[in-house]
């Protein structure tokens, strides 16, 4: 070897690895119109599956009339419940321990619930024959209201569920009631309310939400019965779990049952569940024999598939004089639609919720929720939730404004004094969550100082002070912490699987690797990042490692990508798989160099012998010498698995600071300025980290100021289009500055806690306080979003503030 | 998603479409720039069993001055609005509403035509038509007619083209040197209808308002010409207490949807305020 | 019902074939000629993940008929790289991480690249009004806007060099 050695430094540079801005790898196929998208794939044979949905809430139905759908040329089947019978498919299990209707059984429970599959030639025809399905439907009151689902006299919703006093999550008292779900100390909590000097409550909700992502869900299901076997590519954020699940479902062996997620475009939680569509396609392939493909429209996947929050919280803090919170109590009631359809662990019907107590030191706390039936689509965890951690941090956010303005406390302040110190960490909070590290004060102080904070407490005195000032400032600050990374198989499991993930990796003898995981990208970057872990921890560049996801063929059996957990849980395995081989080829190198493994030290991308640094071993040569000759007592090749079990979830924070302006003529507001910094411990790739925050940010910014899906009284969904769901084009999406600390979890491989929600979950209340804050001269304490121009108008008209 | 099955025409002349629509009557309708009428289709709110393309029609495009009078192809896009230089000289309230109507994409096939025969309330170019004091070619069997656009719009979906005519010119006077204008949409976000809006056109001599013209976009079942509003301001310079009385002549006309973009009292409130913001914009551009 | 026969230029080529009056130009791209960079959102003509360029213009594909585009000319993304060189647009994109889950990308780099034709030197305003029919749910629109600031500085620096 007589090439120039290069530095360290250089080295590192060249295996763009671990903190790395280095440009993404899946990129190529994306720019040239070369993705793998479901709907891009076609099979021979193929026929085309569309959907008959209810156009009503709540009804019996009477008749269901195929003729005129069959007569058509070119249509091979039409199924209803009654079909599926047989098959004991009519009905499925959901992820939340309830059941859901495949196919409407008789009774329609929200609008747009599946009726009917047609199968056909092609999409033309497919919706020409829906179209040609008639059903007679016999309308039922709806509910809509969960506080009037729960009155005595309340129309009954699940009649399947008639006279089962217990359901999933305990006991059912009502027959519109799910469960109720508690946390903390009650005792403690009523005792620090009882005795406290100051107590402040406010009611507030977050209200019903959808996802979005721009790829509609959809699958191609395809089983061959000349090998008894089940392949569908799916849009699905967890496609082991769904392996699983059909394998319940169909009876196949799961070891006959391949289930390929290509790529996605864009999960946010709307793909995680096991959707009709999905079963009714797979049903239909099993029957016809052939490879069939739905693929649903934009208004079936706001109107029928997971939805997010519809918490209504009453949520109460106690404190002293001077601002020091000693008690929390909430009180939600949780609208989940017709049927539990929630993908949460399964022991956490409210998911972690129960973060609820935030970044603050909080000695006593309870929450309960109660879970109730409405005639609407089923659901409640999506949408970069972290598992209701979304619902969790903006009650806690706004009840601790709520207390600041009680107190006539700065709100910047009043966080400051309750913050969980840093030497606190690792801190048990009152609700049992050991949260790993944190430093929230660095982090304030970093965000105070880089916008001027008291520059614009001043410039918002003097515009109150000025009667004709067209505009309303607001600043908005949230100092959130969240919970990430399910989690510990021991209390986190999706239907019975723990929730751990998995890597395994191969190095190659010419030197380049193939990596897979058990969970599967959405955009996130994975084959980028992960190959970046490897990198550093293997010293192989990340350009020559193949990062491969979403087969379970392939993969090593994963729980998916959503709540955070990629870096977590999927990031630890590849660490700790990558140490695996590490430990090997320390092994492989000590015997080519001759001398003991202790004599060894390892830098960048070698082992070097010490005190000679002529003598060393790239991890290259040691991988063909792992295929060429092994020393003895080691098998060849060049390659681990490992599961990883996390210890426990992980905790980045948050400090988000939004200063904004409301027009007091129209109602509408300018953000002016928002400023976030964000902490997951340590940092894989800085620009794909700042993308995520661009798009968390800018989902927040829609949900907080104009997304809603408003229901009538008989439980029509107004607004499922895009004409009126708010998805913010360029125009209206602010600019973001983003910043970061690093507080690295200690209990991970590699100190990372992943980000991507993080955004999402504190931008939103981020937004609601700083509306709040414009008002909050005139008392108001509080304003439910959405904050629409015309909702923040009737704020204004109410309190007499508008022009 | 899918549209329903459909015949399809592509006549060349304003003729053969005529033709066509006489022969097929209420099964058939025209196709302009398509983005109205197309995603109604796909979402089978709308079912012709013809669809009349005239789009290949060289005669309903192009921008040209006859005289003092734009004379504007019923098929021109609003991105041909947006780029005409004859327009920005003339009339450039046209080139500026056309960049508040949807997006770039559709700008590049919406007609000006399109959104003003469709009669649908929401439309911009109604109320543009009305303040500026334009007039309709309309063409039928019968051969043409020309229609003020006072006159042309009466109801939701309802105005006075004919079943079996073509709206083939938007007749517009050039401004007078001088002449102010503005538009004010208030939507939701791009792309969006306007929850009000409200187009003006004026003189004035010295600091008075001399001739104005406002009519309001989204706020009834057509778009309403604001003449009590006109009156207001009319004689009268641009103080707070004559834009407030001129704001409150043209809420009391309207009769808007509710919807989700607001409800009565917000949409009427917005009309107020954006007659004030288009007054006081028009004014400011007055010479 | 009769079939249409209709001639259509995509990327450069003719094709020939026969299609329903109501196949969606994005239908016809997608399932007819495979090439399926272009994708479908929404179904109200919102989202813009389907444009493509016809006749040197951007558009959407979903709310355009095939029959519409006899003896016309369509680009798409798959068009975009020339002779195996990216265009400034994919160039622009891929260096300031434009896109994340890549469902909206083909319509963004197809509006981009005409949008650049029209304004070769945009503000930033103008490149957020120019791509006002593209939607994006990953990237908030602050990388894309950089992308297509990179693409106009190469695009200018081409023209300069050429000149």
């Amino acid at each position: 070897m007589n090439a120039p050695i290069l530095s360290a430094e250089a080295r590192e540079l060249a295996l763009a690895g671990m903190g790395a801005s280095r440009l993404r790898k899946e990129d190529a196929r994306f720019i040239q119109g070369k993705g793998n998208y479901v709907d891009d794939i076609k099979m021979a044979g193929m026929l085309h599956m569309d959907i008959v949905r209810a156009p009503v809430a709540h009804a019996r139905i009477k008749r269901i009339n195929k003729e005129a759908a069959l007569a058509m040329p070119g249509v091979h089947a039409v199924l209803t419940a009654e079909d599926l019978k047989p098959l004991k498919l009519h009905w499925m299990p959901t992820l939340a321990g309830d059941v859901q209707a495949v196919l409407a059984d008789g009774k329609v429970h929200f609008q747009m619930q599946e009726v009917a599959i047609v199968i056909a030639d092609d999409r033309y025809i497919a919706a020409d024959a829906a179209a040609a399905v008639e059903v007679e439907y016999e309308e039922l009151e709806a509910v809509i209201d969960p506080y009037a689902a729960l009155q005595p006299g309340a129309p009954v919703i699940r009649e399947d569920l008639a006279g089962k006093t217990e359901g999933a999550h305990g006991k059912r008292d009502h027959h519109n009631h799910i469960f109720t779900w508690d946390a903390g100390d009650k005792a403690a909590a009523d005792a620090a309310f009882a005795n406290a000097p100051v107590t402040v409550s406010q009611h507030m909700y977050y209200p019903r939400v959808h996802p979005c992502p721009l790829e509609t869900c959809g699958c191609v299901a395809s089983f061959d019965p000349i090998r008894g076997e089940l392949t569908t590519y799916i849009t699905s954020q967890a496609p082991h779990v769904v392996r699983t699940v059909v394998s319940m479902l169909s009876g196949i062996p799961e070891s006959k049952v391949r289930i390929v997620s290509p790529d996605i475009g864009g999960g946010f939680g709307n793909k995680v569940g096991i959707y009709p569509g999905y079963v009714c396609a797979i049903v239909a392939s099993i029957v016809l024999g052939r490879p069939v493909k739905w693929v649903e429209d934009r208004m079936e996947n706001i109107s029928s598939t997971a939805f997010a929050r519809d918490y209504h919280m009453d949520g109460e803090l106690a404190a002293t004089p001077d601002g020091k919170i000693l008690g929390l109590r909430v009180n939600v009631i949780a609208d989940h639609g017709a049927f539990d359809a929630c993908a949460d662990p399964t022991k956490f019907p409210a998911g972690m919720f129960h973060i609820c107590s935030g970044s603050y030191d909080i000695p006593a706390a309870h929450c309960s929720v109660k879970g109730v039936y409405t005639n609407k689509t089923p659901g409640g965890v999506a949408y970069r939730c972290s598992f209701r951690v979304t619902e969790a941090v903006y009650l806690i956010e706004r009840m601790v404004d709520v207390l600041a303005q009680k107190l006539n406390m700065d709100k910047a302040e009043i966080r400051a004094k309750n913050f969980i110190q840093k030497e606190q960490f690792p801190y048990t909070s009152a609700f049992g969550f050991e949260y790993d590290s944190g430093d929230y004060q660095t982090a304030l102080t970093k965000v105070l100082d880089a916008v001027d904070y008291p520059a614009l407490r001043a410039e918002q005195a003097a515009k109150r002070a000025d009667p004709d000032s067209p505009t309303l400032m607001g600043i908005g600050l949230v100092t959130f912490t969240e919970v990430v990374g399910a989690g510990p198989s021991k209390i986190c499991d999706i239907l019975g699987v723990g929730m751990f993930d998995s890597c395994e990796i191969r190095i190659h003898p010419t030197g380049s690797a193939i990596a897979r995981m058990g969970t599967i990208t959405q955009g996130q970057g994975h084959q980028t990042t992960y190959a970046q872990i490897i990198a550093t921890e293997l010293g192989i560049p990340s350009e020559v490692i193949q990062v491969e996801e979403g087969d379970t063929s392939t993969a090593p059996y994963g729980l998916g990508t959503y709540g955070s957990r990629s870096t977590p849980v999927a990031g630890a395995a590849i660490a700790m798989a990558a140490r695996k081989i590490h430990a090997k080829a320390r092994k492989i190198a000590a015997h080519m160099l001759e001398v003991n493994e202790a004599d060894l030290d390892w830098e960048v991308d070698r082992f070097k012998v010490k005190g000679d640094d002529a003598k060393f071993k790239t991890m290259a040569e040691v991988a063909w010498q792992a295929y060429h000759q092994p020393p003895a007592g080691l098998e060849p090749g060049l390659e681990a698995v490992h599961y990883y079990d996390p210890p426990n979830f992980t905790f980045p924070f948050g400090i988000y600071l939004c200063v904004l302006d409301i027009d007091r003529a129209t109602g509408e507001t300018k953000i002016r300025r928002f400023y976030a910094l964000d902490d997951c411990g340590t940092r894989i790739n800085p620009m794909i980290i700042e993308g995520q925050i661009h798009g968390g940010l800018t989902e927040g910014f829609a949900v907080a100021m104009g997304q809603q899906m408003p229901y009538d009284a008989q439980g029509n969904l107004l607004g499922n289009t895009l004409m009126d769901y708010f998805l913010p084009t360029a125009v209206e999406t602010p600019h973001w500055e983003t910043d970061h600390t690093v507080t690295p979890s200690p209990h991970h491989p590699i100190g990372a806690k992943g980000v991507a929600e993080s955004p999402h979950v504190g931008s939103i209340p981020t937004f609601t306080a700083a509306i709040v804050d414009a008002f909050a001269h005139k008392g108001v304490t509080h304003l439910d979003m959405p904050h629409s121009a015309f909702r923040v108008w009737k704020s204004l008209k109410q309190h007499g503030l508008n022009l | 998603m899918i549209p329903p099955r459909f015949e399809y025409h592509a006549p060349r002349s304003v003729g053969e479409a005529i033709a066509l629509l006489g022969q097929l009557g209420s099964e058939a309708k025209l196709l302009a720039g398509g983005h109205s009428l197309l995603p109604m289709m796909k979402l089978r709110f709308a079912e012709p069993a013809h669809l009349i393309d005239i789009n290949r029609i060289p005669e309903l495009r192009g921008i040209r001055l006859e005289g003092q009078t734009l004379v504007i192809g019923a098929m021109t896009t609003e991105n041909e609005l947006i780029n005409s230089a004859l327009l920005q000289a003339h009339v450039p309230l046209l080139p500026e509403a056309a960049q508040m109507i949807a997006d770039p994409q559709v700008r590049n096939r919406g007609t000006i035509g399109g959104d003003i025969a469709h009669g649908d309330p929401g439309n911009d170019h109604p109320a543009l038509s009305i303040a500026l004091n334009a007039s309709f070619v309309l063409e039928g069997p019968k051969g043409r007619r020309t229609v003020a656009a006072d006159d042309f719009f009466l109801g939701t979906y309802m105005t006075l083209l004919e079943e079996n005519e073509v709206l083939c010119e938007i007749h517009v006077p050039a401004f007078a040197a001088g002449t102010g204008s503005a538009y004010e949409k208030l939507k939701r976000k791009t792309g969006d209808w306007a929850t009000a809006g409200c187009a003006v056109v004026m003189r004035r001599q010295g600091g008075v308002v001399s001739e104005v013209r406002i009519a309001l976009t989204n706020v009834a079942p057509t778009a309403l010409r604001a003449e009590a509003a006109e009156q207001a301001i009319l004689g009268k310079e641009l103080s707070v207490a004559n834009l407030q009385a001129a704001a409150d002549a043209a809420t009391a006309i309207c009769d808007p949807a509710e919807d989700l973009r607001g409800d009565i009292e917000y949409k009427t409130a917005m009309a107020g305020q954006m007659v004030k913001r288009a007054l006081v914009k028009a004014f400011g551009r007055c010479a | 019902m009769a079939k249409k026969l209709i001639s259509v230029t995509v990327n450069g080529r003719v094709h020939e074939k026969a299609v329903e009056p109501r196949t969606l130009l994005i239908h016809f791209l997608r399932e007819e000629l495979n090439l399926t960079g272009a994708h479908i959102g929404c179904e109200t003509s919102h989202c813009g993940v389907c444009t493509v360029d016809v006749d040197g213009q951007s558009v959407k594909s979903c709310t355009l008929l095939a029959v519409q585009c006899d003896g016309g000319q369509v680009d798409t993304v798959e068009g975009l790289a020339q002779g195996g060189v990216l265009h400034a647009v994919q160039e622009g994109f891929y260096k300031e991480h434009g896109l994340q889950c890549g469902f909206c990308t083909p319509g963004m780099l197809m509006r981009a690249a005409r949008f650049l034709q029209e304004n070769p030197n945009p503000s930033e305003d103008e490149i957020r009004m120019g791509m006002s029919g593209n939607l994006c749910r990953c990237t908030g629109y602050q990388n894309i806007i950089k992308s297509i600031q990179y693409a106009a500085k190469k695009l200018q620096e081409s023209a300069t060099a050429a000149a």
